[in-house]
């Protein structure tokens, strides 16, 4: 679960990570408001929406005046921001960060990530911020310093003064790092983060560190015991479709092409996708049904994939474990009757209770296509598109 | 002898009284499964089809000589009985929670690493469909009718896809001695190659299918291991070569974010181990023939 900028810098000030003062604001006049608090001169007018390259894309304003703040925020809330990472459909702004102007002597890097490899936190770190991490590691990726914590002592003082000299800062900014390593380090692990990244951490003229950006994610799977976190939760910024079927038990990511799939499991998900690409089609969606599906949340299934407009035919492929083909058919039969559906549909069962599946099909009268193979289903669903979306 | 599950195990299923615990126990007894106890706190005295339940995994041990244990556990209390298991001397552990919070798994596999290695206990998933050795038991969730006995063994991170490559092979009557699931999650307590080792140390497995997927590290690791030391053929498949990056895929770990975690670039990687990798999933089955030809010819 991503959360915004504003967020994850009050969560890091909380640990003791500096941050440069600012507010939020949800209309021009909150935005004025907030410039004159920080004193009425330059301000900076930061869209806050859950995606990395906001300068780029025209959502960062410098301002020298409360007018030119309320300007920016005029033209800024309620347009949608489309950067390199959001995909062309973009995010809509709702509030701003209106915040100080830092004097940026150096900039740095500064990201806290699971590493796999040794199933611990792992520091991130590069004397070159403000640029994208991903490029980084493409471009320069000597520049990359990376350091493992072991949990059972935490984020030694010697590792963090290692990682300040390494970066090439000296004298009390040393210490100054050792503070704001440990503000991430113990905001990552007390609030089950997965990501906290800091682009750029910067050193300011006057040899003060501060976090001018600030992202956090956190593990869904932990949000349980994070109330706290949980309720930083911004629907708005999510994709409806993808809040819709989580809040339904289905595991749903939209993607760009017309084949709308419904399947059992991630990995089986991934292979039809890959299957679909095989034969020259492309998926409308990633969808993963789960165990134990009842009729009712096949039908939802169908509900999901259907109000992705560029959908034009349905891959159902189920390989029955804890599931059961004749539910699972039925919960098609009954998509039929409740939801309406107009394109072509294709099922291919498999697994438990399959030949009571089958029958179902058969004997609705409904115009399905039944497919034994996991490739004759792919087949069968890229020839089913219409001319049109198949050109 | 197959790996990990014979019929000489004795499984104690953690969570046996909940709802879901009871219907896979009694697949898992119908296919001829030697279960011998259950564990849920507080439930202690009472019988479920037939066994003794224990308030501890510890009695359950204690009483019935159990040496594995399958955990139907929530989220939130599964990292402790993950960790109770280990201390109660369960050699073999099998979780197929899912949604188990990535900083728990990280406490579970730190206090494995407690234990000296002939006390140590395997863990297998979580996130996983189980562990089976067909005609002989199964730990999990997985159809065990769609296995046909015989010699190659399947490891992978998806169950589904695992079912789907264990048809394929029946289909062309090829058998499996072991099929492995070893979860979808970021952290789980076996890694594919921890399970290869097993399979070329098995005198009852002949090859090796592998099912990867995007994600994560471990595909590479396998790759370096069966370069470096297998014997036996090895065929795979890498699922979500249309996944795109940065978007969680379902399983937990599903999610590109490193160089080398994209299936295309495991592909390469696993090919350039000498592993033959399946060129679309319909076509698990018949990859699996293949390598069994060529050693056959060898």
């Amino acid at each position: 679960m991503d959360i915004h900028e504003h967020q994850s810098k009050d969560i890091l000030a909380g640990f003791g990570m500096p941050v440069p003062r600012g507010g939020i604001a949800f209309t021009p006049e909150q935005a004025a408001f907030r410039c004159r608090e920080l004193g009425g001169g330059p301000c900076v007018v930061k869209a806050q929406v859950h995606s990395g390259g906001r300068g780029e894309a025209g959502g960062v304003k410098v301002c020298r005046s409360e007018a030119e703040v309320r300007e920016a925020a005029q033209r800024l809330l309620g347009t949608t921001l489309v950067t390199k990472q959001t995909g062309a459909g973009g995010r809509q702004i709702h509030r701003l960060w209106i915040e100080e102007v830092s004097d940026i002597a150096r900039e740095l890097y500064l990201g806290f990530v699971l590493d796999r490899t040794s199933e611990r936190i792992m520091i991130v770190a590069s004397a070159h911020g403000g640029m994208e991490i991903e490029d980084l590691a493409e471009d320069d990726p000597e520049s990359l310093v990376r350091m493992v914590i072991d949990p059972a002592v935490g984020l030694a003082e010697y590792q963090a003064r290692e990682l300040a000299f390494k970066l090439g800062l000296g004298g009390t900014q040393t210490a100054q790092m050792v503070t704001a390593l440990r503000a991430c380090y113990r905001a990552y692990r007390d609030l089950d983060a997965t990501m906290v990244e800091i682009n750029p951490l910067v050193v300011t003229g006057d040899g003060r560190l501060v976090a001018l950006d600030a992202k956090m994610s956190f593990d869904t799977n932990a949000l349980f015991r994070r109330p706290e976190v949980a309720a930083l939760r911004d629907p708005g910024q999510e994709d409806p479709r993808e809040s819709a079927a989580r809040d339904n038990g289905l595991s749903y990511v939209g993607l760009d092409g017309d084949i709308g799939c419904i399947i059992n499991g991630a990995g089986l998900a991934m292979a039809t996708m890959d299957m679909i690409e095989l034969a020259g089609g492309a998926p409308a969606n990633f969808l993963d049904i789960g165990g134990g599906a009842s009729p009712e949340r096949v039908c939802t299934a169908f509900r999901t994939v259907l109000s992705d407009p560029k959908v034009s035919v349905i891959l159902v492929n189920i390989f029955a474990g804890i599931n059961r083909c004749d539910w699972i058919a039925e919960g098609v039969v009954q998509a039929f009757r409740e939801v309406g559906v107009r394109v072509p549909v294709i099922v291919r069962l498999a697994g438990t209770n399959v030949e009571a599946g089958r029958r179902i099909i058969e004997t609705s009268g409904l115009p399905i296509h039944s497919a034994d193979t996991l490739a004759s289903a792919a087949d069968a669903a890229v020839r089913a598109r219409p001319q049109t979306a198949a050109a | 002898m197959a790996i990990l599950i014979t019929e000489k195990t004795r499984v104690v299923v953690q969570g046996l009284s909940g709802r879901i615990g009871q219907f896979h126990a009694k697949e898992m007894i119908e296919a001829g499964t030697n279960v011998v106890a259950g564990v849920t706190p507080g439930k202690g005295g009472t019988t479920v089809l037939g066994r003794p339940v224990f308030d501890t995994v510890r009695e359950a041990v204690e009483a019935t000589g159990a040496d594995a244990s399958l955990l139907f556990v929530p989220p939130p209390a599964a990292a402790d009985a993950m960790m109770e298991a280990a201390d109660a001397g369960i050699r073999t552990a099998v979780c197929v929670t899912d949604g188990i919070p990535a900083q728990d798994m990280m406490r579970v596999k730190r206090f494995l690493r407690r234990y000296p290695r002939e006390r140590k206990m395997r863990l297998i998933g979580p996130n996983c469909a189980g562990i089976i050795s067909p005609g002989l038991g199964f730990m999990g969730i997985m159809p065990p009718h769609i296995y046909l006995p015989g010699r190659v063994g399947i490891v992978g991170r998806s169950g589904t896809l695992g079912y789907e490559a264990a048809s394929q092979m029946a289909a062309l009557g090829i058998g499996v001695s072991s099929s492995i699931g070893i979860g979808g999650d970021p952290i789980n307590g076996s890694s594919f190659r921890d399970i290869l080792e097993l399979f070329e140390a098995d005198p009852d497995t002949d090859a090796v299918m592998m099912i990867g997927e995007i994600g994560g590290p471990q595909e590479a690791a396998a790759a370096a291991y069966v370069r470096d030391h297998m014997t036996k053929p090895v065929a795979a498949y890498v699922a979500g070569l249309s996944a795109p990056k940065g978007r969680q895929m379902g399983h937990a770990g599903a999610i590109i974010s490193a160089f080398g975690e994209s299936a295309q670039e495991k592909v390469e990687m696993l090919s350039a181990a000498g592993i033959t990798v399946a060129p679309n999933p319909s076509a698990m089955g018949e990859t699996v023939a293949g390598i069994l030809g060529r050693k056959a010819a060898a």
